[in-house]
């Protein structure tokens, strides 16, 4: 048996949570979140491949946050099983030997669970590498999940173990810490991010939040394309130092965006009726990195024609006239791939990153909880903007004193 | 008996003096022996403006009479100074729609058809019909606004500038066309500070980008000392060169006025008086003023100053050649406006008060409260500063990062990003002004809408050039801190801290002037 944050099905609870959930996240994390600490049976899936870990730390994300709240779509509803254990950044040891990785090794876990995971013959996007992609995510050896951390069977980091396959784990170089290789999977998606961006060199990138995903996805387009300008946008005072350092050319508030973009672009600025205003011209790539509505409408009005839009966060619903008017290439960003443009993994590409000294510096931010402070962590992770942090996480090796 | 301007000095006796500090004002305790300089007492108007303007029309100064110059099948076009002239706006009549109307009057006269209006705003904002109505009168505007014949000039419209030639210095001459091509052009000016008029009028309000560069930029403002002695302002001595070459390829028939310290009505009468003398109806005026304006809401405040307007008297009006009008123009402005004062001073303190040449109808945002402050009240001398070099200026004005969005797009601009970096108008000016003079939305704006050009806020900075060379501490009374840092001065909340914090510059027991306006006034510092 061991202790783990279980996601559970509640209805009213999932009512309450999408009614308020985003704007008083207090009542989220203290009564209206869907989630429980509970002792329950440790995963295991008794297949070849699979192995036991031993969570060493888990980060929140804000598709977490945003499923807790009761935000995120009811397209995903056919992708999960509940109830499931969530955390899907994390970083463990192996409990089992695992084919050639012996018990002990430190691993990150890429948790896309893809048909190699699911002992199906690989899909067609399995096949090719893009193993986001896969078509086989509802069936196999396991119950439908999407990722580790959506899965009944495989359990997730928010436990104190977990179930993964060997087609999941990346070996820990030595000389990581945890806090360093817990934010592997997010570098992952942000690699994903900036090689979707399809930047051509010297373009015009806008960033549109400053959270973990919008900044390292700031560091992945500054070191792996050649983008000229990058403007993040970004809230809060320590956001801006950060994302200045790990390559923005310029940070500006969501107020001023459109104005500044407007003036380094010679766009003209246009005020419709009752609805945002927008860029007529702007910059030639746009990643909205938060998923809010406001965000997703940021990027779409701040593109020029033919400009693309890549959906970073898991977005929201926004007005799409922009999309069709001005013809945007709006392109999904979903995880990452065991075959990127360039021919590596995404992991093994974002392991090196995060060994580099604007990162480590960045690691050492994170802040771990205990799982019986649960709700301290998703307050923390609710407000961590605006409280100085960059990624909050679980740490299940802490128990109660 | 209208008493001239003079210099008090502050004794134990002298009450607190009024200082303005944008949509409002303050009564301040000097220092003893500050010397409080105040401008004459209002000159007695004209006291028949009609007749006035039709002799000078009739026997204008080194130029034919006007109605021998007026035939027939010629094109004749009428420019005149726009809103930003005079301050606060006159009460109707306008002196310019009287002085349109005997122009018109004789062009009809002598049977002149094709007669356009233009409104000589250079790179200002366009004005809305309702203050192109007030200016040049009811008549007028029914006739000509409804035919467009009666227009912004628009310095953006390549097909209606015409490239007249270079002066001897290389410098761009490029005017409207209309008024380059026609047999002769009117200019109907108003003249309320000595730097307005003369070779200012035709060559800058009439502009181009392209011909204003060579006389609004930093290096020329921060050798022009001062802006209101034109023959010892650099930017005046481009200006005349440009007046010199238009006059060898064009008629112009320069109308200027000159108007007296009238300049608030008569319930801010107080205003106008020296504190010590104001009759109790002016104290009770003043408090009520004052508890009025401290009670009111901000927009009923900007509402009652800018709706103010003023009851201003003509002084003078001369016509003719440019040259031989301005002197006379001058004189008048000196009668009404040069005070006698001896020395420098080690500091010099300035009210800045709500309305400023670019924020009529409008907010005066931080870029225009120091382009009044350190631009235009500052340079208000002749012969040499009030203040020492190396002296430190105190101003009045809370200083809010407020901006009006319609009128003033490139100043958010310009105050959020150029600002941020530098302060160094020379900086600023090599790095940025192509930038925005160029940048194909605020000339959109400024074209369609009612915006300032989006170089605008740079020439405002370039104002206070000289000042900022020529002092070594800024401070501001009662503005906001967060602003005076990004312009990069300093912000105090009393007198006594201003000048405890300019003590570094200026030790502690410094020699104090004040520059009481307005009324508008010119130290004449010998």
């Amino acid at each position: 048996m061991m202790l783990a944050l279980e996601m559970y099905r509640s209805l009213s609870r999932h009512v309450v949570g999408r009614a308020v959930g985003s704007k008083v996240p207090g009542l989220l994390s203290g009564y209206a979140a869907p989630l429980r600490l509970a002792t329950v049976e440790e995963p295991r899936v008794d297949r070849p491949g699979w192995a036991c870990l031993r969570t060493r730390l888990s980060g929140i994300c804000g598709s977490d946050l945003g499923a807790l709240s009761g935000r995120t779509s009811l397209y995903f509803s056919a992708l999960v099983s509940m109830p499931f254990v969530p955390g899907h950044e994390v970083v463990a040891e192996l409990l089992d030997d695992c084919e050639d990785l012996p018990a002990g090794t430190r691993v990150v876990v890429d948790p896309v669970l893809g048909c190699a995971a699911r002992g199906v013959e690989p899909c067609h996007s399995c096949a090719e590498g893009a193993t986001n992609r896969c078509a086989r995510i509802t069936v196999g050896h396991l119950a439908p999940g999407l990722q580790t951390g959506f899965c009944a069977d495989t359990g997730g980091g928010w436990g104190q173990t977990l179930a993964a396959h060997r087609s999941q784990l990346h070996p820990v170089p030595e000389g990581y810490a945890d806090e360093q290789a817990v934010l592997v999977e997010p570098m992952a998606c942000a690699v994903h991010a900036a090689l979707r961006a399809g930047v051509t060199d010297n373009a015009r990138v806008l960033v549109s939040g400053a959270g973990s995903v919008g900044l390292l996805t700031t560091y992945a387009l500054r070191n792996l394309t050649g983008a000229g300008e990058i403007t993040v946008v970004a809230k809060h005072a320590h956001q801006r130092e950060l994302a200045l350092e790990l390559g923005a050319t310029e940070v500006v508030t969501p107020g001023e965006v459109l104005r500044r973009l407007r003036r380094a672009t010679g766009a003209f600025l246009v005020e419709p009726e009752h609805a945002r205003p927008y860029l007529l011209g702007g910059v030639d790539v746009a990643v909205d990195a938060v998923g809010s509505r406001q965000s997703l409408e940021t990027a779409l009005g701040a593109t020029r024609a033919g400009g693309r839009v890549v959906l970073s966060g898991m977005p929201a619903t926004a007005d799409l006239s922009a999309a069709w008017f001005r013809e945007l290439e709006v392109v999904g960003c979903y995880s990452s791939a065991h075959v990127e443009p360039g021919g590596r993994p995404a992991f093994e590409v974002a392991m090196e990153m995060v060994g580099g000294d604007v990162v480590s510096r960045l690691a050492k931010t994170v802040v771990a909880y205990p799982l019986h402070r649960w709700r301290e962590a998703l307050d923390h992770a609710h407000g961590a903007g605006g409280l100085g942090t960059v990624k909050v996480a679980f740490d299940p090796s802490e128990t109660r004193r | 008996m209208t008493r001239p301007g003079f210099v008090l000095e502050v004794d134990d006796r002298t009450p607190p003096l009024v200082v303005h500090e944008g949509e409002g004002f303050r009564l301040q305790e000097f220092p003893l022996g500050t010397r409080v300089i105040y401008p004459p007492e209002s000159l007695p108007a004209v006291p028949d403006v009609d007749a006035a303007i039709a002799e000078a029309l009739l026997h204008p100064l080194d130029a034919d009479p006007l109605p021998t110059q007026l035939r027939p099948g010629m094109r004749l076009t009428i420019a005149f100074d726009d809103v930003s002239l005079p301050l606060p706006p006159m009460r109707a009549p306008d002196i310019r729609q009287r002085i349109i109307e005997a122009v018109l009057t004789m062009a009809a006269d002598a049977g002149v058809d094709d007669v356009q209006l233009i409104a000589a705003n250079a790179l200002h904002r366009r004005m809305t019909p309702a203050e192109l109505r007030h200016i040049v009168g009811e008549r007028a505007f029914r006739s000509f606004h409804p035919h467009g014949l009666l227009t912004n000039h628009d310095a953006e419209d390549h097909d209606n500038l015409l490239h007249v030639g270079l002066t001897e210095k290389g410098e761009d001459v490029e005017i409207n066309r209309r008024a380059a091509e026609s047999d002769l052009l009117v200019y109907v000016n108003v003249n309320l500070v000595a730097m307005d008029g003369g070779h200012k009028s035709v060559p800058i309000g009439l502009a181009s980008y392209k011909s204003l560069r060579h006389h609004h930029n930093a290096k020329t403002m921060v050798r022009s000392h001062s802006f209101m002695d034109h023959t010892k302002s650099h930017l005046h001595h481009s200006a005349w060169r440009m007046g010199r070459l238009l006059k060898e390829h064009l008629n112009i028939f320069q109308i200027e006025t000159t108007l007296n310290n009238d300049v608030f009505p008569s319930s801010y009468d107080f205003l106008m008086k020296r504190e010590w003398e104001w009759s109790v109806r002016d104290q009770a005026a003043m408090l009520g003023a004052r508890r009025a304006l401290a009670l009111a809401p901000r927009r009923l405040r900007h509402k009652l100053f800018h709706e103010m307007r003023s009851p201003y008297g003509l002084t003078g009006i001369h016509a003719g050649d440019t040259e031989a009008v301005h002197e006379r123009t001058i004189a008048n402005v000196h009668r009404q406006q040069l005070v006698e004062v001896q020395g420098q001073s080690d500091v010099l303190v300035l009210g800045v008060p709500y309305l400023g040449p670019y924020n009529v109808n409008s907010v005066m945002n931080p870029i225009l409260a120091t382009c009044m402050g350190l631009g235009y009240f500052f340079n208000s001398y002749r012969g040499q500063p009030l203040v020492r070099r190396g002296g430190a200026v105190i101003l009045y004005h809370p200083l809010e990062a407020n901006f009006d969005q319609l009128h003033h797009p490139s100043y958010i601009d310009f105050y959020d990003e150029i600002l941020a970096e530098s302060t160094d108008p020379l900086v600023i000016e090599e790095k940025y002004e192509q930038q925005f003079a160029t940048d194909p939305w605020y000339i959109h704006l400024y074209r369609t809408s009612h915006a300032y050009h989006g170089v605008h806020p740079f020439y405002m900075w370039y104002w206070a050039a000289h000042a900022m060379d020529h002092v070594d501490d800024v401070i501001w009374v009662g503005g906001d801190r967060r602003t005076a840092a990004r312009l990069g001065f300093r912000a105090a909340s009393t007198l006594a801290d201003a000048l405890e914090m300019a003590s570094s510059t200026v030790g502690s027991s410094p020699s104090i002037s004040y520059l009481h306006n307005p009324p508008h006034l010119i130290a004449d510092v010998r």
